[in-house]
């Protein structure tokens, strides 16, 4: 045991409980980290492997079509490719471990200081996105349950089946066309209208939340414009998912006799619903939240695409299909971050949500 | 809680995130401003003497003057940049460049004599891909110090060692290696021996008619007018190229005015702003080959009659007047038209009959199978499919392979393909460009020294590089022409080329923004004369 874990204990040996409590919690804490280097290095092992195997030459993406023999040698042997590809992991599981994913040939860029660019301008769509999922998609998720077979809940499975269904390529396009082109009630694709560029230093990287920290707000009015329509499609999507996940983990607890129960007793239907059924369906809601966010994270590439949005999916997007490895194995490192992440996350939320798992611990 | 109330509540929260749908800024771009909607996932440098994409090709010409140049007003005639006038001794061999007096750089500078040589000895030193330009005059890292130098006062003269004639080596001096950038501002940025490569990949010490003020990759360039400029203030302050992937996203920021041109509509995108008062679409010939490479190494395409069979079976006309109407239109030849030398050529029509014909006499009178590896994206998906239709009328079976632009161009340079469907653009505004790679291949070795596309499709042809080395070093213009006349026609004719288009550039613009000319090739797409109303 070590010392730290035996500090706590009053006087001569630890307390019997207390013993297997800080045990467990060292056990607990070498799991997590034993876990969590076992998935970087089956994540950047495969993504490394299968970056070698795929049918684009990185280095024709350095030098293009036209370099001579010469040139085409010299690329090759600076970024490594002629070494064995073993001996070329582990060069790069050493120079990752040091923090330093090499430069991307896309940008010239250290791909740590793209990640650093980019990944800001994802959470600023994401985050809104999330919001609406879970504050939209809850309470609809509910009504759909109590309402089973009528006429809410058919308008709420005929919102979530058209969420679910439509391309979000398609839905950007229509969106912008509307919104944008007809209504003009939005910005256009872009961060910000040209005028309003290059305006605010970037602190964070969140144009909204950087503009009001300058005090620029009509730069931030410009950026919410320019937010406002793909965040909310990407809501919508997360809206129609949560939705119909609520509405199933509802309809199982509203089957439980505990609530026939508490009806029974004269608790009010909207305490037993809302209070007693929801708080019992938390634990999976957040699991769904959590994985929800980091697919908002990494998968956002359509929509990104639509929306000429600087984020983490067109960054990888564009990486992999330059064969720019070194971006490619980065992003995949940080998307591998944030799912760890919001794993880790959601097991500290788990307790505070449901009493059964606090007292597990 | 009442049913009311509980109804409001969720209405309310629904409507909630939806609030922020106002519009709060107007959308026209600023009247001092060109705005780009682009494609330019492409750049990878905007280093002159590194640059070798489209985009960065384009922006560095603006921001880069250069020692010659083909000038927006005049696309055609060869005139000085930054050099005033130049003379080449009799043998061809030494060319001597006066620089113009009064040139200053962005940061204040004078453009000297030292600059230009640095230039020009930077671009071989560095090593990177454009270096081969000037590499083929016979200049190397060991020698180009000697062979490049400042010659006192405002000359800079420069020997190649290279039988080359005179108007291709002009030729050379205007294209992108060229560009004269000021050594003090490059050396103060040295890492390492690069010349300041890592800087200037991102930055600019130039003297051309607009500044870099950004690059922000897959997201926009920044330019700003140079008001010093040697031809004078360019009429807008700013231009602005932003990255639009999306062509249909391209297509509603200029309806709505938040763009000034599109650069990537595509024709069922085109065809609707016809009606749109505000929106002007305009094509412009460009220099970009559109060919399918035949493999030599696989067997029935060995034969020249199966490959004169295939080059009649390709609906060249069909296409043209279909679905790359406006876009595309026939040329049979390794040179586009508009280039020195180019001949309107287009023997071949689809003749299945004929085809057939020499298919039986070639031994081949059922057809043979053969894969043809594309890009996956429009036009070659509608092109091959084309080619797949109407060979299959004679008996050849094509599979199509469609796959990434970058892994059709690998396999095709490892040349592990049969058929490559690809297009191919100039290097500088010269013949030779691609008649060098086209008609080049004396080594069909699995290493040679050069990987010309001759090589690729392994057309072993010493006597025919020969002729078309001679061309190159031809001094008399007209005997010149005459020769690349020649040259086209065998090429055509028997190489293992199916040539089938060169392309127009359509461009879409805002009908109060006009001056805009991209050129034959990026070399030639001027920002300066851009103006607005």
């Amino acid at each position: 045991m070590s010392e730290a874990a035996t500090q706590g204990a009053p006087t001569g040996a630890p307390a019997p409980a207390d013993r297997p409590r800080a045990w467990i919690l060292a056990h607990r804490a070498a799991g997590i980290l034993v876990s969590v280097g076992l998935t970087f290095l089956g994540l950047t092992c495969v993504t490394f492997f299968i970056g070698r195997v795929i049918p684009i030459d990185p280095v024709l993406a350095i030098v293009g079509d036209k370099a001579s023999p010469e040139t085409y040698a010299r690329v090759r042997a600076e970024i490594g490719l002629d070494l064995p590809l073993p001996v070329q992991y582990w060069r790069y599981l050493v120079k990752v471990v040091h923090g330093d994913f090499g430069n991307s040939v896309i940008t010239s860029h250290p791909v740590l200081q793209d990640l650093l660019q980019v990944f800001p301008a994802t959470l600023e769509l994401a985050v809104p996105a999330l919001l609406i999922g879970v504050v939209v998609g809850i309470p609809m998720g509910v009504v759909a349950a109590t309402h089973r077979g009528r006429w809410p809940d058919q308008v709420i499975r005929l919102l979530s089946l058209f969420g679910y269904s439509m391309p979000v390529f398609w839905l950007g396009l229509v969106g912008l066309l509307l919104f944008y082109a007809t209504l003009g009630w939005v910005g256009g694709p872009g961060r910000l209208d040209v005028g309003f560029e290059d305006i605010v230093t970037p602190v964070t990287g969140v144009i909204t939340v950087d503009s009001l920290l300058a005090g620029e707000y009509d730069v931030f009015w410009n950026a919410l414009s320019h937010l406002v329509l793909p965040a909310s499609i990407l809501g919508y999507l997360s809206l129609a998912y949560i939705a119909r996940m609520t509405r199933s983990f509802m309809l199982g607890q509203l089957r439980q006799e505990y609530v026939l129960a508490t009806l029974a007793k004269g608790l009010s239907p909207w305490r037993v619903i809302w209070v007693h059924a929801l708080g019992n369906v938390w634990v999976q809601l957040v699991t769904i939240i959590a994985l929800t966010f980091g697919s908002l994270l990494e998968g956002a590439v359509l929509t990104e695409t639509v929306f000429a949005w600087p984020g983490l999916g067109l960054y990888i997007k564009n990486s992999l299909f330059n064969a720019d490895l070194n971006a490619v194995l980065g992003g995949t490192v940080l998307v591998g971050v944030v799912y760890i992440g919001l794993n880790m996350l959601s097991d500290l939320i788990y307790p505070l949500v449901d009493p059964r798992a606090r007292d597990r611990q | 809680m009442t049913e009311l109330t509980r109804r409001l509540l969720l209405a309310g929260s629904a409507a909630a995130p939806f609030a922020g749908w106002v519009r709060l800024a107007d959308a026209a771009t600023p009247k001092d401003t060109a705005v780009f909607a682009k494609q330019i996932d492409d750049i990878i440098s905007l280093d002159p003497h590194e640059s070798y994409e489209l985009s960065g090709g384009e922006i560095c010409t603006n921001v880069y003057d250069r020692l010659l140049r083909y000038e927006a007003e005049d696309h055609t005639k060869l005139v000085g940049g930054v050099a005033e006038s130049w003379a080449v001794s009799p043998d061809g061999k030494t060319l001597t460049f006066k620089i113009r007096p009064n040139l200053k750089f962005h940061s204040g500078a004078p453009v000297t004599v030292e600059d230009v040589e640095f230039s020009l000895q930077r671009a071989v030193l560095i090593g990177k891909t454009p270096a081969f330009l000037f590499t083929q005059l016979g200049w190397s890292k060991a020698n180009v110090k000697d062979l490049v130098k400042a010659s006192g006062g405002d000359t800079v003269t420069a020997t190649i060692t290279a039988d080359f004639a005179p108007s291709l080596v002009l030729n050379l001096m205007s294209s992108i290696v060229a560009s004269i950038m000021e050594k003090k501002v490059a050396m103060a940025h040295d890492t390492n021996g690069d010349l300041g490569n890592g800087w200037l990949k991102s930055n600019s010490a130039a003297s051309g008619a607009f500044r870099l003020v950004s690059w922000k990759a897959n997201e926009s360039v920044t330019l700003e007018a140079n008001p010093g400029f040697r031809l004078g203030a360019p009429p807008l302050k700013r231009v602005v190229v932003r990255h639009v992937p999306e062509p249909a996203s391209q297509r509603l920021l200029l309806e709505k005015a938040d763009a000034d041109f599109a650069r990537d509509l595509t024709p069922d995108q085109i065809k609707p702003l016809s009606g749109n008062p505000d929106i002007k679409v305009e094509s412009f010939k460009a220099a970009n080959t559109f060919y399918c490479g035949l493999n030599l190494g696989y067997e029935p395409l060995a034969n020249p009659k199966v490959r004169q069979a295939m080059k009649m079976l390709v609906d060249y006309d069909g296409m043209v007047k279909s679905f790359l109407a406006g876009r595309f239109f026939v040329q049979q030849s390794f040179l586009p038209i508009g280039f020195f030398g180019a001949i309107a050529y287009a023997p071949f029509k689809l003749d299945v009959e004929k085809a057939k014909a020499l298919l039986v006499e070639a031994g081949y009178k059922d057809g043979f199978a053969v894969k043809i590896a594309a890009p996956n994206v429009s036009p070659w998906t509608e092109i091959s499919q084309s080619v797949q239709q109407t060979m299959g009328q004679a008996g050849i079976k094509v599979s199509i392979e469609p796959m990434e632009l970058k892994a059709v161009i690998g396999q095709y340079r490892a040349r592990n393909h049969q058929i490559a469907m690809l297009s191919w653009g100039p290097d500088y505004f010269d013949p030779h460009t691609n008649a060098d790679s086209f008609v080049h291949n004396d080594d069909n070795s699995d290493n040679p020294k050069i990987k010309p596309i001759a090589w690729r499709n392994k057309w072993l042809i010493p006597e025919i590089t020969k002729e078309m080395l001679a061309a190159a070093r031809e001094l008399d213009t007209a005997k010149r022409a005459e020769e690349y006349a020649v040259l086209q026609k065998k090429v055509t004719d028997d190489g293992p080329y199916i040539f089938m288009f060169q392309n127009n550039i359509q461009v879409a613009r805002r009908a109060t923004t006009t001056g805009y000319n991209p050129g034959i090739t990026g070399d030639q797409s001027f920002f300066r004369t851009i103006r607005k109303s």
